[in-house]
């Protein structure tokens, strides 16, 4: 299955499941689902619920 | 509405229910004062709606004071689903519409003295001010209605770009010297007001610029949502000149202007001299409950939408209005917005009472403050490190 990108719908952060967020210990490669729960956009603190899926480019 | 499920989790109700339609007495100021005119003969109260929000909002605030009650997070859902407190923020914006345009019709044709017009101008620009807020809290909605529901809100007071700013631009940068709308320890309100109001502007211009640019598109495009909402506001503007003539120019300026110099001076008292810190990777600290001023005043969370619950705004920013909480830990203003807004209007009154509290906030440390930087140097001397 191909890793996909999640867009913060407050403040457009993107979350690339390629990328991860190493600052926060999430390695490159984590699935949004394996995010935890308690992950805040990095940019606006808005919550995992705040985030949709965007298409790949 | 679903009273069933609300009531699931008996040992809450919503206390302030009914409170909220004190929401939409706000655009109604305006033709109160002109009622008061007739019954008593008196010009002064076409300034009624500024007499209310500068006086009896904070009297109220003070005699009626704080609220500290929280939803439980097992009925959030069922408050946040439940259609009747969309509805009151929605109708807000036809009566708003409504009275600004009677408050125009008056301006031209109601044969009222040079101040008695001012008065007028102001009291609408009063309630485009806190139409500024209605928008806001349409504009963190995910829903495509209610997003559009918020750039027409904006369109009186010509205000388009705030939509695009503050969700993308404020909140990201939000208690960071980056930020426009984020003030400093030391500056006044009125060194804010220029800064804010040029720098808002830029930046929603430069965040749709690069939007659009990804998108392979200049920025001159009615995909613009500046534009969008911009020409919402030359279209109502335009009705307004081409029904009343050009002598209604001076009323659709003022109302504007004082109207977007109150939304200003609540983002002046949101986040004075907060600062998120810098790791060690080089970003900013996440936003948390410490980078905003909260206040649990009823009387102005009620007319504002519980704006004031501003840490949970900003760690919740698409949460509805009904269901925001308050945090204990969160720095605390001294009294409702409305009358924080009267002491930033005396720049020396609001250092005395705000800066020791920012002092306080920071453990005497002012080097972890936002600190203006003509003023940075006498503020340290003033508040020296503790040893």
């Amino acid at each position: 299955m191909s890793l996909r990108r999640w867009q913060c719908q407050v403040c457009d952060y993107v979350y690339d499941e390629a990328e991860g967020w190493p600052d926060d210990g999430i390695e490159p490669g984590t699935r949004w689902e394996d995010v935890p729960d308690d992950w805040t956009c990095p940019d606006c603190g808005a919550g995992k619920a705040d985030f949709e899926m965007i298409p790949i480019d | 509405m679903n009273s069933t499920t609300l009531t699931a989790d008996a040992s809450y109700r919503d206390g302030k229910r009914y409170w909220w339609l004190m929401g939409l007495v706000v655009p109604t100021l305006p033709l109160g004062g002109y009622l008061l005119v007739e019954l008593t003969g008196w010009g002064i109260f076409w300034f009624w709606p500024l007499i209310f929000i500068y006086t009896v909002i904070p009297a109220m605030d003070w005699l009626i004071g704080t609220d500290e009650n929280n939803p439980p997070e097992s009925v959030v859902p069922d408050l946040e689903s439940d259609a009747y407190y969309r509805w009151i923020v929605y109708l807000f914006i036809p009566l708003h519409f409504a009275i600004f345009a009677w408050g125009g019709w008056m301006f031209v044709n109601g044969g009222l003295a040079w101040w008695e017009g001012l008065g007028l101008a102001i009291s609408l620009g009063g309630v485009s001010g806190l139409s500024i807020n209605t928008a806001h809290e349409l504009g963190h909605k995910k829903g495509a209605t209610e997003r559009w529901l918020a750039k027409i809100a904006l369109a009186p007071v010509f205000y388009g770009h705030f939509f695009v700013e503050h969700n993308r631009g404020h909140h990201k940068n939000v208690a960071t010297p980056e930020d426009p709308a984020s003030s400093r320890m030391g500056e006044s309100f009125y060194a804010f007001l220029p800064r804010t109001v040029i720098g808002s502007l830029r930046s929603a211009w430069s965040l749709e610029k690069q939007r659009l640019a990804r998108l392979g598109k200049g920025p001159w495009t009615l995909e613009n949502e500046n534009i969008q909402a911009w020409l919402m506001s030359v279209a109502l503007w335009g009705a307004m000149a081409l029904w009343l003539g050009w002598a209604v120019l001076p009323f659709l300026v003022i109302q504007s202007v004082y109207g977007f110099s109150l939304l200003e001076v609540v983002n002046y008292l949101e986040h004075y001299g907060l600062v998120r810190q810098k790791t060690e990777s080089g970003r900013y600290e996440r936003c948390r409950p410490e980078h905003s001023w909260n206040s649990n005043h009823i009387v102005t969370n009620v007319l504002l939408y519980q704006l004031q619950r501003h840490s949970d705004h900003h760690a919740n920013p698409t949460r509805r209005y009904q269901a925001l909480r308050e945090f204990s830990e969160a720095p605390q203003l001294p009294s409702g917005y409305a009358g924080m807004v009267l002491l930033a209007y005396f720049p020396p009154l609001w250092r005395k009472v705000m800066d020791p509290r920012v002092v306080a906030h920071y453990n005497g440390d002012l080097t972890r403050a936002n600190l203006h930087p003509p003023k940075r140097a006498a503020l340290l001397a003033r508040y020296p490190q503790p040893a």
